[in-house]
């Protein structure tokens, strides 16, 4: 199992008291599988895998296990070192996020912005850290990377921005993609175009895919199982077609109720 | 401008509108006149600011004379004297600033990063370094040890990078909580340069502004400081020693007065119409 996460919790001290955003998430991914969360806002998605990261808030507590799969055995997240997670992060497992319009460093090249994470973590410099990120944006199907690749992200749109934090996420070819709400803050079209090119990389790729979204549409499209969350808790899990089909839960229910169209979706998304 | 061709970063657009701004434009020609002429100006003049001729006193302002902005009472140039007087308020202005710009920057941008407790900390100790009355340790050690100008570097200092300080601070509280400094700690990156490579940079437009605004206040903190009697010491001079010098004997010789007075002014204006244009420039509304 390459991400086995156990009972995780995760609780905030507030000045209003003790606020229980995760209680207890159990999740295992294989490598190169793909699974979505979905759940109502403030179900606990975010801070599951800000938590599997060691990047929650000051205010935090967690507790629980989370062991991901290394060449050198399992290493425990929950809790590692600050120095162990900052060589995780990125590498092992790398994040894109909801908007792409404030997910880049305004003042930066894109060019300087993915070759820091190559050079961090690839060893890569100059010359050849240019080519890797180069290669990257082509990867994501921008067009003329080479002059692109020195533009500011001002000069890009949200579809292409978001294209550059995908390059970012796989530069350095992580195990783990986390995708949190990627595309929704983009057109529609746009989504489409984003996720096809998401489908196809990790094809190409072969990374695990764990993808948080408000839109069973997407997850259907996307994922091979799901997990429903609300309040913290899972209250649902398994294969997507069983649970399209069947829901158990009211509150899975009510989610697949306002998905348009929903008896086909994964069948539209996969002939487009 | 190599880069203009390929990526317009936000910076290098700020400076374009800055350069459709009329009064910033033409303050920096002014600033940029005043700059050159106070570093080259007393080396290509026949006077020099201490020579003393007592033959040629009191003479008022002529463009018949070689003297013409006239000399004063020790028979002194008052065009070179009033140029190098502001070689040394520029300097003490440039040099201080530079100082509380390094130290402030760090300090703050520091602080604000690490947040919680090391920020309370920190700041702590900004509260109580500003209940300092620096200004009456300046005014002691100067009776004491004399006038020093390294002493007014180091006692303005002192001051004006608590101000700096807070301010970026502020700044990196504000810009901590943004995406991409999310996304930065995402992929890995250590604190030190999080903050080297994300934060400073994002601190520019402020900076710039804020130091617009601090060359003034030191180059007039240390008129005051002259106009004390604690300033520079003779025979070098500042502006605010000239002006000091020149209000002595403003019945007699009224130009004493004027020309450093003159100098000083336009100097603070155009600091403060480049502030004023940096700031429109750089007003994030425009991005
Ligand atoms: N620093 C914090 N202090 C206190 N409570 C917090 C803090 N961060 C998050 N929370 C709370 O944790 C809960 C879960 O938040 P989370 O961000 O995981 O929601 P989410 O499922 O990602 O929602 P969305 O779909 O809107 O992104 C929310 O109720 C939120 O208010
Ligand atoms: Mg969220």
């Amino acid at each position: 199992m390459l991400l086995d996460v156990r009972d995780l919790k995760v609780s905030f001290d507030t000045p209003d008291g003790v606020v229980e955003a995760v209680r207890g998430l159990d999740l295992r991914l294989a490598a190169g599988e793909s699974v979505g969360i979905v759940g109502e806002s403030g179900s606990g998605k975010s801070q599951s895998v800000l938590a599997l990261m060691g990047l929650l808030a000051d205010n935090a507590r967690v507790s629980g296990s989370a062991t991901l799969q290394t060449d050198t055995g399992a290493l425990e997240l929950i809790g590692a070192k600050r120095r162990v997670l900052e060589r995780i992060r990125g590498a092992r497992i790398a994040m894109i996020f909801q908007d792409p319009m404030t997910t880049l460093n305004p003042h930066l090249r894109i060019a300087t912005q993915i070759k820091e994470v190559i050079t961090r973590h690839r060893g890569l410099r100059g010359r050849a850290a240019t080519k890797a990120a180069i290669e990257m944006l082509e990867a994501v199907k921008i067009p003329d990377p080479a002059r692109r690749i020195r533009y500011y992200p001002h000069q890009f749109s949200g579809g292409m921005r978001q294209r550059v934090m995908i390059a970012m996420a796989l530069a350095c070819e992580p195990d783990i993609l986390i995708a949190d709400e990627p595309t929704t803050a983009l057109d529609v079209t746009v989504q489409a175009d984003i996720l096809d090119l998401m489908a196809e990389l990790r094809q190409r790729t072969n990374v695990a895919l764990l993808l948080i979204t408000h839109d069973l549409g997407v997850v259907a499209g996307q994922c091979e199982r799901l997990l429903v969350m609300r309040h913290g808790e899972v209250v649902e899990r398994g294969a997507i077609d069983p649970i399209f089909e069947a829901p158990a839960h009211a509150y899975t229910r009510d989610l697949l109720a306002a998905v348009p169209k929903l008896e086909t979706p994964h069948f539209a998304r996969a002939s487009s | 401008m190599e880069q203009a061709a390929h990526g317009r970063s936000l910076f290098s657009d700020a400076l374009r509108r800055l350069r459709s701004n009329k009064a910033a434009l033409a303050s920096i020609g002014v600033l940029g006149f005043i700059v050159v002429a106070a570093v080259v100006g007393p080396w290509l003049s026949p006077h020099n600011y201490f020579t003393q001729d007592y033959g040629a006193i009191w003479i008022a302002p002529t463009l018949a004379d070689a003297h013409w902005l006239g000399t004063d009472g020790l028979g002194r140039d008052l065009f070179v004297r009033a140029l190098e007087g502001g070689r040394i308020s520029l300097m003490i202005g440039f040099v201080a600033t530079l100082v509380s710009l390094i130290i402030g920057v760090a300090y703050g941008a520091t602080a604000g990063y690490a947040g919680g407790r090391v920020d309370g900390v920190m700041m702590r100790i900004v509260d109580i370094l500003y209940a300092m009355p620096f200004l009456f340790f300046v005014i002691l050690l100067m009776v004491f040890f004399g006038r020093n100008i390294l002493l007014i570097f180091v006692a303005i200092g002192a001051i004006n990078w608590l101000d700096m300080a807070r301010i970026v601070r502020g700044q990196t509280l504000a810009l901590k909580q943004q995406p991409f400094i999310e996304a930065a700690r995402m992929s890995g990156a250590p604190a030190v340069s999080i903050i080297a490579r994300h934060i400073v940079p994002n601190l520019l437009g402020v900076v710039a502004v804020y130091i617009t605004l601090t060359i003034p206040q030191v180059i007039l903190f240390e008129s005051f400081l002259s106009f004390l009697g604690l300033g520079v010491a003779e025979p070098a001079t500042s502006w605010g020693a000239l002006i000091k010098d020149g209000a002595d004997e403003m019945g007699r010789a009224p130009w004493l007065l004027i020309v450093p007075a003159v100098f000083l002014a336009a100097t603070l204006f155009c600091f403060n119409f480049i502030g004023d244009g940096l700031r429109d420039a750089l007003d994030p509304k425009d991005r």
